[in-house]
């Protein structure tokens, strides 16, 4: 093997991982927030992807009408849990939220959905529309049981993926789709050539990774995230609102997803289910980080990403056994070194 | 036999189905595939609910048992049946292998593990050539017996159904067994099932492996049902439709694997073939569906389909009553008349820079009943788990029969005679009060898993039982024996746990805070029963707060303030002495 190839290897490896480590992140922030392990990011990452690229092709993308429909689902259970208590303020805020956003969100993609929309307002549409459908979800299906244990709400995860995904494939059909390219710019480095989708790739890694590190590791906000994660009810007890903490997770996590998938929709041809395999490639990076150290959780994501374009190079065939028997050494060596501790569980 | 007469009426009712005239074949298929999705559900209500390891990656080994006799049948030409064993070899080879690696892992980390060896060997058996690649293997031979070869669904229908009915017999007989409590107990958490001197690492890693087998059975009938295996069925979707049957039947119940693979097969059948009529031809929309039901389901009724039938039911299973004449003899130990059980010398135990436990010594003697005393945080819950081995110290001996236990795990410091209660309360809520018990003799009996499976541990089992309601008797709970453990009041179950001690057969007995939380002629009984024990020929060393209680009882106390001995004598010098008063009520003015 020559230098030229090590060099692509290294770069592929880099900008796959780097879009691994941004979901990692979204998995890690969700689970220290809320506890859900989030398998349904990867449908983040192909809504936002393909609703993009659907709106590049002047479309509507369906997954605005499903922002709308779980609008109204989220609405409707609002008003009931809030049934002994109604007050109107209430109902005015929730019907702000959860059905006046959607709907004009709905009108606006409508309005100006066409092949000649500016690439900035299709990202920006998408990035909405998916935000939309993460907010919902947590209000829909783990709102109701966030108090319960890791292992529920990982089973309510799978669910929702099952029905995305299944969704995913009556929004954008089986055939997979490509988006345009962000920016045209190209710079050269002995062999080695940085188009400008790539160049955007790893600087908002970057400053993912900071921004979070520096959110939950200094701002009030950020740490009264972290405590409902410990104990829901100790955050209540000293005023943290931890719905609303749960509902912030959910919304970075599917911009998070929703920003990976516009910047690797022109890179590579994603289909509806493509999202579930790159999230688990996340999921490995951020188990590597044991699910709370956001910097450790970027290093693995771009081990992983490397060890795959390597296997993918010598032995294409075992890619994915490869990179997915790569956690076994990890988990081994994580429960060597912190011995189990005794859970109080239900 | 009345235990068994529902179990006989489901296989004959399972037996007649076929001759029913009439009966559509395709009705035949759908039982073939709720049987075979039962066989792996039900390894995972052991695995899952009983035990509380979540496993998404069992498909796989329904993989590795469906290939072994594709490959063996059509590659060697080996007979269907001498196949079975090698099937189930391997499955349960890769359980040990996976099981190793896997069941270690705590919490979250192990479903998340599976998920990433269930996606890696579906990958596996897609890339392999020998294995047939994505294609897969096809010509698999029938199953056949003499000249009868089992080609039809209706065929093969019986051997499906057997194995259905000998794997739930055998789990029932299993989950009803010394072995069985102890993997109930799992679930709840390691410390107390570890007391009792259960292997926790040993008892996650046999449900693993017979989830596992069962998984492997399943893929070797798929294999010669279908006549052909490729890699789609194993793959992680499958994995996480098994875990649905199971959580939709009801995790921890045997028969909600059945249940729940009969619901969840015949609705995707159903919604398979009417969700295209209702929403045009798209594909994919029963995972919609499923989806979606699974969040539900979870909202509404989080413990399964089966618990809420059981429930509705007009009359309640009998329970058995265990023969208490039957005597399970003493454990075998050193005769301790008189001297020093247990000796601790400068015990330490650090957290971090917090010195939980500061250079403590002291001495529990034969026939005595030792105090440990202290305002909260002073160390005694700490000294506790130093002396049973929960925790390890961070220096000082801890001697019991002039032995030094040189931090031995919790499973060894009981087998020298020491057993334990918890502050917080540690049974399992699910299980009756004398299966609780019983827990606590489980050195005392031999029965292994197998033996139990196939009901060879019966005298074994009775004589545990008997001993378990012999010391519930003993702590006056007969009345409560066969309710449910978390049912009964929080002092209740302390009284639960210190019958659970009992049945160690200990020379020594530590007690913490065994009177918080019961009423006052209730201590009384407690105290009474202590001294009879004690005089019987038994030590205890407790906890307690309730001053009253103690100073009655013990024969000498020793207090700890903020991790440091303050003071050691006979009650009455300890109502004396100064440090004492300024440790519990601050200095004098």
């Amino acid at each position: 093997m020559n230098t030229t190839i090590l060099l692509f290897l290294l770069q592929d490896g880099v900008t796959n991982g780097a879009i691994y480590a941004l979901l990692g992140l979204a998995l890690v922030l969700v689970f220290a927030v809320t506890r859900v392990i989030l398998i349904p990011q990867g449908e983040f990452v192909t809504y936002g992807a393909l609703s993009y690229a659907m709106l590049a092709t002047g479309q509507v993308p369906g997954t605005v009408r499903l922002a709308v429909a779980m609008g109204i689902v989220a609405f409707g259970l609002d008003l009931f849990f809030a049934r002994k208590a109604l007050r109107a303020r209430l109902v005015l805020r929730s019907a702000a939220l959860n059905i006046a956003f959607p709907i004009a969100l709905l009108a606006v993609t409508y309005a100006v959905a066409g092949p000649k929309t500016p690439i900035a307002v299709n990202i920006a549409l998408s990035l909405l529309i998916v935000a939309a459908i993460g907010l919902f979800l947590y209000r829909i299906a783990f709102q109701p049981i966030a108090h319960t244990s890791v292992l529920v709400l990982l089973i309510a995860s799978v669910g929702c993926h099952l029905a995305l995904q299944g969704l995913g494939l009556v929004f954008f059909g089986a055939e997979g789709l490509r988006g345009p390219a962000l920016s045209n710019v190209a710079l050269t480095a002995g062999p080695l050539r940085f188009t400008g989708q790539s160049l955007a790739v790893y600087g908002l890694t970057i400053a993912f990774i900071i921004a979070l590190w520096l959110f939950f590791g200094y701002s009030k906000t950020g740490k009264a995230l972290r405590a409902t994660a410990v104990n829901r009810l100790g955050a209540r007890l000293v005023g943290i609102r931890t719905t609303l903490s749960g509902q912030i997770a959910f919304l970075l996590a599917s911009v998070i997803g929703a920003i990976s998938g516009i910047l690797i929709v022109p890179i590579t041809t994603l289909y509806y289910d493509t999202g579930f395999l790159i999230g688990l490639k996340g999921f490995i990076a951020a188990i590597i980080g044991g699910l709370v150290s956001y910097p450790l959780t970027a290093v693995a994501a771009i081990l992983v990403g490397i060890v795959e374009a390597f296997s993918s190079f010598y032995a294409s065939n075992f890619k994915e056994v490869i990179v997915f028997t790569l956690i076994l050494p990890v988990l081994v060596l994580r429960s060597l070194a912190a011995p189990a501790v005794e859970e109080e569980k239900d | 036999m009345t235990q068994r007469l529902p179990l006989v009426i489901f296989a004959i009712v399972i037996a007649v189905i076929p001759f029913i005239p009439g009966i559509p074949p395709f009705w035949i298929v759908l039982l073939d595939n709720i049987g075979l999705a039962a066989l792996v559900a039900m390894g995972l209500v052991l695995l899952t609910g009983v035990g509380g390891l979540t496993s998404f990656g069992q498909a796989a080994f329904c993989g590795f048992g469906a290939y072994t006799t594709a490959v063996l049948t059509t590659a060697y030409g080996v007979s269907p049946w001498l196949t079975l064993p090698a099937s189930l070899l391997v499955s349960g080879i890769a359980a040990v292998l996976l099981g190793i690696v896997t069941v270690r892992l705590s919490g979250h980390y192990l479903p998340l593990g599976t998920i990433a060896w269930g996606i890696g060997l579906f990958y596996l058996f897609s890339k392999l050539e020998f294995l047939g690649r994505n294609d897969g293997i096809s010509g698999i031979p029938p199953l056949s017996i003499g000249g009868f070869r089992m080609l039809s669904p209706d065929t093969i229908y019986y051997a499906i159904w057997i194995a259905v009915l000998i794997a739930a017999i055998l789990t029932m007989n299993l989950l009803d067994s010394r072995t069985g409590r102890a993997i109930r107990a799992l679930r709840r958490g390691h410390v107390a099932a570890e007391a009792f001197g259960v292997q926790t690492p040993r008892a996650k890693l046999l449900v693993f492996i017979y989830a596992a087998v069962l998984a492997g059975l399943s893929g070797w009938l798929y294999a010669h049902f279908q006549r052909a295996a490729n890699p789609t069925p194993f793959g992680a979707q499958a994995g996480i439709e098994y875990l649905f049957i199971a959580v939709v039947g009801g995790a921890g119940y045997v028969w909600g694997a059945v249940l729940g693979a009969g619901i969840v097969v015949i609705l995707k059948e159903v919604l398979q073939s009417y969700l295209p009529y209702i929403f045009g031809g798209q594909s994919q929309l029963e995972t919609i569906v499923f989806g979606i039901m699974l969040v539900l389901l979870l909202q509404l009724a989080p413990s399964g389909v089966w618990p809420w039938l059981m429930s509705r039911l007009p009359f309640k299973p009998a329970r058995k009553t265990p023969d208490t004449s039957l005597k399970l003899p003493a454990r075998g130990r050193a005769p301790a008349t008189s001297g020093v059980l247990l000796h601790i010398e400068k015990a330490r135990k650090q957290f971090g820079g917090v010195v939980a436990v500061n250079d403590v010594s002291f001495e529990v003697n034969a026939r005595e009943i030792v105090a440990l005393i202290g305002p909260n945080g002073a160390g005694k819950s700490t000294t506790f788990n130093l002396i049973t081995g929960v925790l390890t110290a961070t220096s000082g001996k801890i001697f019991v029969l002039g032995k030094e236990v040189e931090n031995a795990p919790p499973q060894e410091v009981v087998k020298l005679g020491v057993s334990r209660t918890f502050q917080h309360v540690k049974l399992v809520p699910d299980m009756t009060v004398l299966e609780n018990v019983a827990i606590g003799a489980h050195l005392r009996g031999s029965s292994g898993a197998i033996s139990s499976m196939l009901r060879l541990d019966r005298a074994d089992e009775a004589r545990l039982l008997a001993e378990a309601a012999r010391q519930i008797e003993r702590v006056g709970l007969s009345d409560q024996i066969d309710q449910l453990a978390g049912s009964l009041s929080l002092g209740q179950q302390r009284i639960v746990e210190i019958a659970r001690a009992l049945c160690v057969d200990p020379m020594l007995l530590l007690l913490d805070e065994p009177a918080a939380g019961l009423r006052h002629l209730e201590k009384q009984r407690l105290a009474a029963l202590l001294r009879q024990l004690r005089d019987g020929g038994m030590s205890v060393l407790l906890v307690e707060h309730d001053m009253g209680f103690v100073m009655d009882l013990a024969d000498r106390i020793v207090v700890l303030d903020f991790g440091t001995k303050i003071a050691e004598g006979t009650p009455a010098a300890i109502k004396a002495n100064p440090d004492v008063i300024k440790a519990y009520l601050g200095a004098a003015a």
